[in-house]
């Protein structure tokens, strides 16, 4: 069973059609790219997904639970997490308080008792930081933890709201342009760290305009342009395929005219 | 002198528990609130009434008081929450301003005159009416306080609540229930105030509207804002310097909003973040814990 499944998700701001019957699904364990020319509707989509925006019509269902409906928050507990293409780490706080608020979900002190002093709920936070920093290891920032979030250079910052995101142990995680920004060697580096939470059998949904690293790294992609779903499959079919080819580069015949993505 | 210097302490220790709970709302949940004195003042006349009228002994009173302000925090906290900020800000000094003119014009609460008579704290036959021992009391109730908040601010829900500060929206995609954190808060807040208040009214033994008013709190929120929003230290040493401040100034006292406002200038421009604001000295030898 596809762990998210999006059918025929429509979402109009007033008289723009953002995404019009959108319908893709994503398999656990998969790697899925989710492409497109800008303003194709993929942030709007991850924002439908993620319970930011509500849809106009269609569904969201992830493990076979309906989303639509659900604050982000309840969301999250359900599994799911995502990352943004403009960065928005916890400024206030250091590098491991931030990947700290990610394990939030994962609390099992209880409510009251979180706030008594007692040896298991300082031994629960230790475990927590020790977790922290082992995600903070594994994206490279393992010696930054005390850090101020703030202080971090722009590629440190998107790796850290990647082991934030880690840290809710999430089912399918939302990347929303990961390489945006990024220096060819850094885009190397989280290439090289989606292959490992590929490895760990993290499931991902990834938005990207780096070509080389979504056709590297994903199992499927999905095409988006205008709203509409234009073409899906494995890397080397899209990579051929004339609808993409167009939606990116324009028909040669309507040069002309220059309208654009007309069939 | 002495008993003037205790007065000062008393007062200094009540304002030290409406910093500290206004901060929780302003500096950890980030949300601008303008009618702290408000919750202060119902706390207030809560506990005067409840002592007055039904004869509740002190602990009582005060613990009635704080439900009721609570309940007030949680009535008004409800609707207004789920708004962005500066709705909240908008609402909650209308909020200070009706709870005055309720005040002002009930006849329960004696109208401007105010309650008069409300009982000294008895406790095991012990009047707390002497000052030292009224002094002792109320640090009683601030190391309480400060002992709660210490505890809530370093454990995970502390975390939440700065996650709510510095983004809302990622807070919650992060599984962050934000409503319901701004709501508790607040409403815990409120109940802080309220015992403020209730340990105002026993000591003072006469209440009125005037000391509720909008002017507290603006006290209040300059209180946190030269301490620092996000510090508890910061936030008791603002209180002791706006206790203790207009006292010093009190020969220029023709100059004394002067002075006020030229201070809070020069602190906005020299240390926008207070005295003693988040990310520099600040919590962080408490957080660690």
């Amino acid at each position: 069973m596809s762990l998210l499944a999006v059918n025929d998700l429509t979402k109009y701001f007033g008289g723009v059609k953002a995404l019009e019957g959108v319908s893709f699904t994503v398999a656990a364990g998969d790697i899925v790219g989710l492409i497109g020319p800008n303003g194709a509707g993929k942030t709007t989509c991850f924002n439908v997904i993620n319970g930011l925006l509500p849809p106009t019509a269609g569904q969201v269902r992830l493990a076979g639970e309906d989303l639509v409906g659900l604050p982000p928050y309840r969301r999250a507990a359900l599994g799911l997490a995502r990352t943004f293409q403009n960065i928005q780490l916890f400024g206030g706080m250091t590098v491991g308080e931030n990947v700290l608020t990610g394990h939030h979900l994962r609390e099992e002190v209880g409510t009251m008792a979180a706030l008594l002093p007692l040896s298991r709920v300082r031994r629960a936070e230790t475990q927590a930081k020790e977790q922290a920093k082992e995600l903070l290891h594994l994206v490279g920032l393992g010696d930054k933890e005390d850090a101020p979030a703030e202080a971090l250079a722009y590629g440190e910052q998107r790796r850290l709201e990647i082991a934030r995101a880690l840290a809710q142990e999430p089912r399918l995680l939302l990347m929303d342009e990961p390489a945006a920004g990024l220096n060819p060697r850094e885009t190397e580096d989280l290439m090289a760290l989606l292959g490992k939470l590929r490895d760990l059998g993290i499931t991902l949904l990834v938005i990207e305009h780096d070509m080389t690293l979504i056709m590297g790294i994903s199992h499927r992609v999905v095409v988006l342009d205008h709203g509409q779903v234009i073409a899906q499959g494995p890397p080397a079919e899209i990579r051929r395929d004339p609808r993409v080819i167009e939606a990116y580069l324009g028909r040669e015949d309507d040069e002309e005219d220059g309208s654009g993505g007309g069939g | 002198m002495a008993a003037y210097l205790l007065h000062l302490a008393i007062l200094a220790g009540i304002y030290i528990i409406l910093a500290v709970s206004l901060n929780l709302i302003i500096g950890y949940a980030g949300q601008v609130s303008l009618g702290h004195a408000a919750f202060y003042g119902i706390g207030a006349y809560a506990s005067a009434l409840a002592a007055l009228h039904w004869h509740f002994p002190f602990p009582l009173a005060a613990l009635g008081a704080m439900l009721v302000t609570g309940g007030c925090g949680l009535a008004l906290g409800l609707p207004t929450l789920r708004l962005k900020e500066d709705y909240l800000a908008i609402v909650t000094l209308g909020f200070g301003v009706i709870v005055d003119l309720v005040f002002l014009n009930l006849e329960v609460t004696g109208g401007p005159d105010g309650l008069v008579g409300i009982p000294s704290p008895r406790l095991l036959g012990l009047s707390f009416r002497p000052q030292p021992l009224y002094l002792l009391l109320v640090i009683l109730a601030v190391f309480l306080v400060l002992g709660f908040t210490y505890l809530l601010v370093r454990s995970y829900h502390g975390r939440a609540l700065r996650a709510i500060r510095d983004h809302e929206t990622t807070a919650q995609v992060m599984g962050i229930n934000t409503p319901a954190y701004k709501i508790v808060i607040f409403s815990l807040a409120a109940a802080l105030a309220g015992l403020a208040g209730s340990l105002y009214a026993h000591y003072i033994t006469f209440i009125n509207p005037e000391s509720f008013g909008l002017h507290t709190s603006i006290l209040i929120l300059c209180m946190v804002v030269l301490g620092g929003m996000g510090s508890i230290i910061g936030s008791v040493l603002g209180a002791i310097a706006l206790a203790v401040l207009p006292e010093m100034l009190r020969q220029f006292q023709a100059y004394q909003d002067l002075i006020y406002g030229a201070l809070l200038v020069a602190l906005l421009i020299w240390r926008p973040e207070g005295l003693l604001g988040r990310g520099k000295l600040s919590l962080k030898f408490l957080t660690r814990g």
